[in-house]
């Protein structure tokens, strides 16, 4: 099924068209709103009435987190702040946290991409759906429940925690849809055998997983375990949330709604556009948004473009599965987590030199997050530490500031001074276990 | 009054305790006690030894996570009864003991122990004129 033809399988002169002048539109809106992207499109000499097509769009600046972060919190927004009727908040890398303003009209374009996601798995009127992202600064909970709510399913508001009750209301309930990520779904599924329930038991049909990079092998296990049938759904907070790009029943690539947000696949050190079909990163414009539109966003995700007709008559063009990011971004639990913000922790707290290392693993199907932090030679000069309960509170301070930075708590780890090797880069600062 | 310990932070994986121990046979230095305070994922290696500053320098020097700590030592009559008998002391004027450990050394018993208040706990000594043991006296047993 398709939610709206008229957009998602238009033909692609008229596809064009329409994203060349709504392109105009929003720069048009953001040289007039946001004095950032004014200021830039004044030093690159480029006035609205220059972006005329869509191909116009490599004449624009990128945005980079960055960008988003120097702005915090406001600074990008568009729309006066009585327009704003919704505030969601990512982790940010530095403490800062990435503010996103949504005006009314937003919110009622992400409820439609996101009807369009879930049209495409299959969900209908008649379906009972349950949303386990998290609810709350999160973009994942909200906004994959308006979606529900718009193509008329019954929402079951289940966010996460509490997989037991859960997993009785599924076989309860007759759930016939499940928004979550991958790896909560494979913990659902050990739940369910722990406490008795069987795949005969309960009529799951869909899932949409998202949040997280998984692979098709975990789709295979997700599959056979629950008995449904798996879908991609990619989003970001920057761009929107859940519902920028979802798989149809074809499942070769993720259809991105195109007529709002528009890709790009470029070349991460030179720039550049490469050919349509080459891997690169990926790169998105807000075509319609009104709170906070982003020219040319880097998502450091990295993929390539699929063009063409697909088999499911949609026109719109498709992403590959995400291969890795140009950055050194970790999403944990579905939450992302850069190793510079545990440095940040680190380097607040006197007792710790600045060597740290991030242990990333997944046990049971949950991702684990140890950090080790080197403990500073000067800090053995006091008494404070000779008793197993002094080290002890060290320990809690230091995970309790991890879990107010990161949102996802971290099992401690304290290293004698000299004992985490030097770092070479950023990358030597993390150890991903996790088979992907 | 007090007398210098050594607090070594371990992680618990093999070859810390060892390249500690080394460390102090390479200085010549005598360990007269010692104790491990162990959780899950380290140790507290806590040593008496003579020439507590010096070892305290060259087991830094050589990278070791040491510091040294303020602990009184007590000695008693090597006769059960003697060590309730002193801490009894202590418990009735209000001190606590964070730790304690024990040790026999020419047929007498010592009481290795830290408290919450180092002044007190002077007082109480000498109010109940107990013996303890000094920082000179540790270099003699060398």
């Amino acid at each position: 099924m398709i939610w709206n033809p008229n957009k998602e399988c238009m033909s692609r002169d008229e596809m064009s068209a329409l994203q060349g002048k709504r392109l105009h539109k929003i720069v048009e809106y953001v040289y007039h709103n946001v004095p950032f992207y004014r200021h830039k499109l004044q030093e690159m000499d480029i006035t609205p009435d220059d972006i005329r097509t869509i191909e116009d769009i490599r004449k624009l600046p990128f945005t980079t987190k960055k960008d988003l972060r120097d702005n915090y919190p406001f600074g990008l927004q568009a729309a006066p702040q009585s327009e704003i009727i919704r505030i969601h908040a990512s982790s940010g890398t530095t403490g800062n946290p990435t503010i996103v303003g949504y005006t009314r009209k937003d919110i009622g374009v992400w409820s439609e991409c996101m009807a369009r996601c879930l049209t495409a798995y299959g969900v209908g009127r008649e379906d009972i759906f349950s949303v386990s992202y998290g609810y709350g600064l999160f973009t994942g909970g909200l906004g994959a429940h308006n979606g529900v709510e718009m193509v008329g399913a019954s929402v079951v508001p289940a966010s996460t925690g509490n997989t037991e009750k859960h997993a009785k209301l599924i076989r309860d309930l007759g759930i016939t849809g499940i928004a979550c990520t991958p790896s909560y779904a494979l913990y659902l599924a050990e739940t369910m055998e722990k406490i008795g329930i069987t795949k005969e038991q309960i009529k799951l049909k869909v899932g949409a997983f998202g949040a997280e990079p998984w692979t098709e092998s975990m789709r295979a296990e997700i599959q056979d375990r629950l008995g449904l049938k798996g879908f991609n759904l990619y989003g970001l907070s920057e761009i929107m949330g859940p519902s920028v790009s979802y798989e149809c029943q074809e499942q070769c690539g993720s259809h991105i709604n195109e007529d709002h947000f528009y890709p790009e696949i470029i070349n991460p050190v030179t720039l550049e556009s490469v050919p349509m079909g080459q891997p690169g990163e990926l790169v998105f414009t807000t075509l319609t948004k009104e709170g906070m539109p982003v020219l040319r966003y880097r998502t450091r995700d990295l993929c390539s473009l699929i063009p063409g007709q697909c088999g499911c008559g949609r026109t719109s063009v498709r992403m590959s599965p995400i291969t890795g990011r140009s950055d050194d971004m970790l999403i944990i639990r579905g939450i992302n987590v850069f190793p510079s913000q545990v440095e940040s922790v680190v380097l607040s707290m006197k007792e710790f030199a600045p060597r740290y290392m991030l242990i990333v693993d997944r046990v049971n199907n949950l991702d684990t997050l140890m950090v080790q932090v080197e403990l500073r030679q000067e800090y053995f000069t006091t008494t404070a530490f000779d008793t197993p309960a002094a080290i002890d509170e060290l320990e809690k301070r230091l995970a309790n500031k991890l879990r107010s930075v990161l949102s996802i708590g971290a099992k401690v780890q304290l290293k004698a001074p000299n004992t985490i090797e030097r770092s070479q880069g950023k990358s030597a600062h993390v150890i991903d276990k996790r088979k992907l | 009054m007090t007398i210098n310990q050594l607090s070594i932070f371990m992680e618990n994986r093999s070859g810390t305790l060892i390249k500690a121990l080394e460390l102090m046979k390479k200085s010549k230095i005598q360990i007269i006690a010692s104790t491990i305070a162990d959780t899950a994922e380290y140790g507290i290696y806590r040593i008496i030894c003579s020439e507590p500053t010096r070892a305290y320098k060259e087991l830094k020097e050589a990278g070791v996570a040491v510091a040294l700590s303020d602990v009184f030592a007590i000695e008693l009559d090597d006769e059960p009864g003697r060590a309730a008998d002193a801490v009894r002391t202590f418990s009735d004027a209000g001190l606590s003991i964070t730790y304690m450990y024990s040790f026999l050394l020419n047929g007498k018993g010592i009481l290795i122990f830290r408290t919450n208040d180092n002044e007190h706990a002077r007082e109480v000594i000498i109010l109940n004129n107990l013996k303890f043991i000094s920082e000179s006296d540790l270099s003699q047993w060398k």
